[in-house]
């Protein structure tokens, strides 16, 4: 990577933290609606994985999108426009937090329903197989929705079809309140893809560059004919499930071990100890990031709601007559 | 009498039931540690105990495959669907098992099941978790629906839905659970399958069921003060379906609306329309209006899931229409 490539992911991951923090204090200011699934603590994740992809590279997620969103090249303002639910958000303000994408960009989705979109993911694999392109697609989910049929129909099709998959899940430990070994009867979730006879590997989320090389490797693989290859990325998230979450499931201390092993301090002390960066150039870039982010804020306050006619837009893509 | 929240009254419910019935149980996704999504089973795990508060994975399929299983081997679970949208993960063993053996197998299968879950829209949620499919489900004979509007209902419907042989669908509404009301004291059951009048008034009739029965009942405190005085039947359960004192309202205003708050197209309205032409058109004295969402996916920007949602204002300009 260039230097400039590995500052761009450093500040990819501020801005994401930013993102996160601001829209927390937005959601208890009543701004945004619904639910709020921040991605605090799982950043390497994304930025790593999605760093390693190429533009035919297809990208699909659950709920918790904001970053994945953002890794895509969707930009913050539209970001947060969405979550205030906008009509400069990335969605028009239709989707909400849960319901990011941008096409031109091959960000297919945050999709809300567990597990619903593997399914999706290989049927865009087999679109892309069908019509002879290299694209590989990237299937991101949490280690929760291993339990759901849809997981183990959607990974099964993959290997018999040989389709150019990349499943990633990102175990966080904990779906919602459900610590993963109450809920799954294999711990280290990369077992189940050995049941499917596919190739698979485990990497620790808190570590951008690891993600990157081993998503790279797996991703040049796919590329060149392997078929589905599954990832399990260890990560941890430092906020509750969503904004309401009592958090009666693990104790403080947990928490705060992990928040040692921050990915954007680990990243940083790589940037600092291999010679790429100093301390002077990132703060820099922390301060980039913010006016980014404050910018985006603005921006997405002082933008416009959908207007009425946008209730019945989009129903279907022919107008129809009658309702 | 109490005043107690629909929380507490389904709450209430679910803790004597238990009590009463060691083969009372239930399962599903963060019913235990976490104390229910919405904070029905609060506490419910460390008095019971993980045996008869199930957590589950997320495996939809699975919670209601095995309990209606469980069901058939004399046990009578009490299964959580998180939320209704999650219904439709488990749609096949609800409609193609759960509403099936006991016929199919000519009365040899019996399964007392109940299903809880939430339904309803309003809290910006978006497309996929925030509808009202009510109507789906009492699509399927073999399957009970209820849906209460008032805490003295649920309580009252929910030990009586424990104590059935038969498998129900008991639909909370998402935005109902802080909602007050009187309770009687003691041990009570509401039979499954009774409307009943929640307000009487001799110019017209308004048919609803669960949260719309409290957008109507504010309606009809408007319409009191311009002299209209309206009549409340609210159907409480979906299926069976008890349009009796529908059919004796209606006798006596002669003028009818139908308040639902899923989509009109073969929704609730259609059937309860249809019933009223059937059995008494001739007390009819001007066409029946149905007032529902707007046949719209639920967006996630707050105006604009309001204007599709039926509000106290398109209820009173309704009855109006009729009178
Ligand atoms: C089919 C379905 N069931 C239940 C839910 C409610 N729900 C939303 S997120 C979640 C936990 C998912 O955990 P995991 O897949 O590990 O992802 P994480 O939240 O950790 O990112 C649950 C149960 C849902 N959205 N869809």
């Amino acid at each position: 990577m260039k230097k400039t490539e590995y500052l761009e992911l450093y500040q990819q991951m501020v801005v994401i933290r930013l993102v996160e923090e601001r829209a927390a204090v937005l959601y208890q200011e009543g701004k945004i609606g619904g639910f709020l699934h921040l991605y605090i603590g799982q950043e390497a994740v994304s930025t790593g994985l999605i760093s390693a992809r190429q533009p035919q590279d297809r990208v699909i997620t659950a709920y918790r999108d904001h970053g994945v969103a953002i890794n895509c090249g969707i930009s913050p303002r539209e970001v947060i426009a969405e979550l205030l639910g906008k009509a400069t958000g990335i969605s028009g303000g239709k989707g909400g937090t849960m319901h990011m994408a941008d096409v031109t960009k091959n960000f297919w989705g945050g999709h809300a329903i567990v597990g619903a979109h593997l399914p999706l993911a290989a049927g865009l694999a087999l679109g892309d197989q069908y019509q002879k392109k290299d694209g590989v697609t990237i299937c991101m989910f949490g280690e929760g929705a291993t339990n759901i049929g849809y997981f183990h129909e959607a990974v099964n099709l993959s290997k018999v079809w040989n389709l150019p998959v990349l499943w990633v899940c990102e175990n966080n430990h904990y779906g919602m309140g459900t610590a993963v070994d109450r809920a799954s009867a294999v711990s280290e979730i990369r077992q189940k893809a050995v049941g499917y006879g596919m190739k698979n590997d485990l990497v620790d989320g808190m570590d951008l560059m690891k993600v990157r090389e081993k998503s790279l490797e797996m991703i040049n693989e796919i590329r060149a004919g392997s078929g589905p290859q599954f990832l399990e990325i260890m990560t941890y998230r430092f906020r509750g499930h969503s904004m309401g979450d009592p958090e009666r499931y693990r104790n403080q201390a947990e928490v705060h071990k992990w928040q040692e092993n921050d990915p954007i301090g680990i990243y940083r002390s790589y940037l600092l100890s291999s010679k790429i960066s100093t301390d002077v150039e990132l703060e820099k870039l922390d301060h980039v990031a913010e006016e980014i982010v404050e910018d985006a804020v603005r921006f997405a306050e002082s933008s416009p709601e959908p207007g009425a006619e946008e209730l019945f837009r989009n129903i279907y893509v022919e107008e129809m007559s009658g309702d | 009498m109490a005043k107690i929240t629909m929380r507490q009254a389904i709450s209430q419910a679910l803790w004597e039931e238990m009590e009463r019935d060691p083969n009372v149980f239930i399962l599903g996704e963060e019913v235990g540690v976490w104390g229910g999504t919405y904070a029905v089973t609060k506490g419910f795990y460390d008095h019971f105990g993980p045996e008869r508060v199930k957590d589950t994975p997320i495996a939809e399929a699975a919670i209601i495959g095995a309990a209606i299983g469980a069901a058939l081997t004399g046990t009578r679970p009490v299964a959580e669907l998180m939320t209704i949208n999650f219904a439709f993960s488990a749609m096949d063993h609800i409609v193609n098992e759960a509403a099936k053996l006991h016929y199919m197998f000519n009365g040899q299968m019996v399964l007392p099941l109940v299903i809880r879950t939430v339904g309803g829209g309003g809290r910006q949620l978006g497309a996929t978790h925030s509808q009202t499919p009510d109507a789906i489900f009492a699509h399927f004979p073999g399957l009970k629906v209820v849906a209460p509007g008032t805490p003295a209902d649920a309580k009252g419907l929910l030990k009586a839905a424990i104590r059935s042989n038969d498998p129900i669908m008991f639909i909370e509404h998402a935005t109902l659970y802080q909602t007050r009301g009187e309770i009687p004291d003691g041990d009570y059951l509401v039979p499954i399958g009774t409307s009943k009048v929640q307000r009487e008034g001799k110019h017209v009739t308004v048919v609803t069921y669960s949260k719309m029965l409290e957008l109507s009942m504010k309606a009809a405190d408007l319409l009191a003060k311009e002299g209209i005085e309206v009549e409340i039947v609210d159907l409480r359960s979906l299926r069976p379906l008890d349009m009796g004192p529908v059919i004796e309202s209606i006798k006596k205003t002669n003028r009818g609306i139908i308040v639902e708050e899923g989509w009109k197209s073969f929704g609730v309205g259609s059937e309860i329309m249809s019933r009223i032409y059937e059995e008494a058109f001739d007390y009819i004295d001007a066409p029946i209006k149905r007032v529902a969402q707007k046949e719209v996916p639920l967006p996630y920007n707050s105006t604009l899931e309001q204007m599709a949602l039926p509000q106290i204002e398109d209820i009173v300009s309704a009855i109006k229409e009729v009178m």
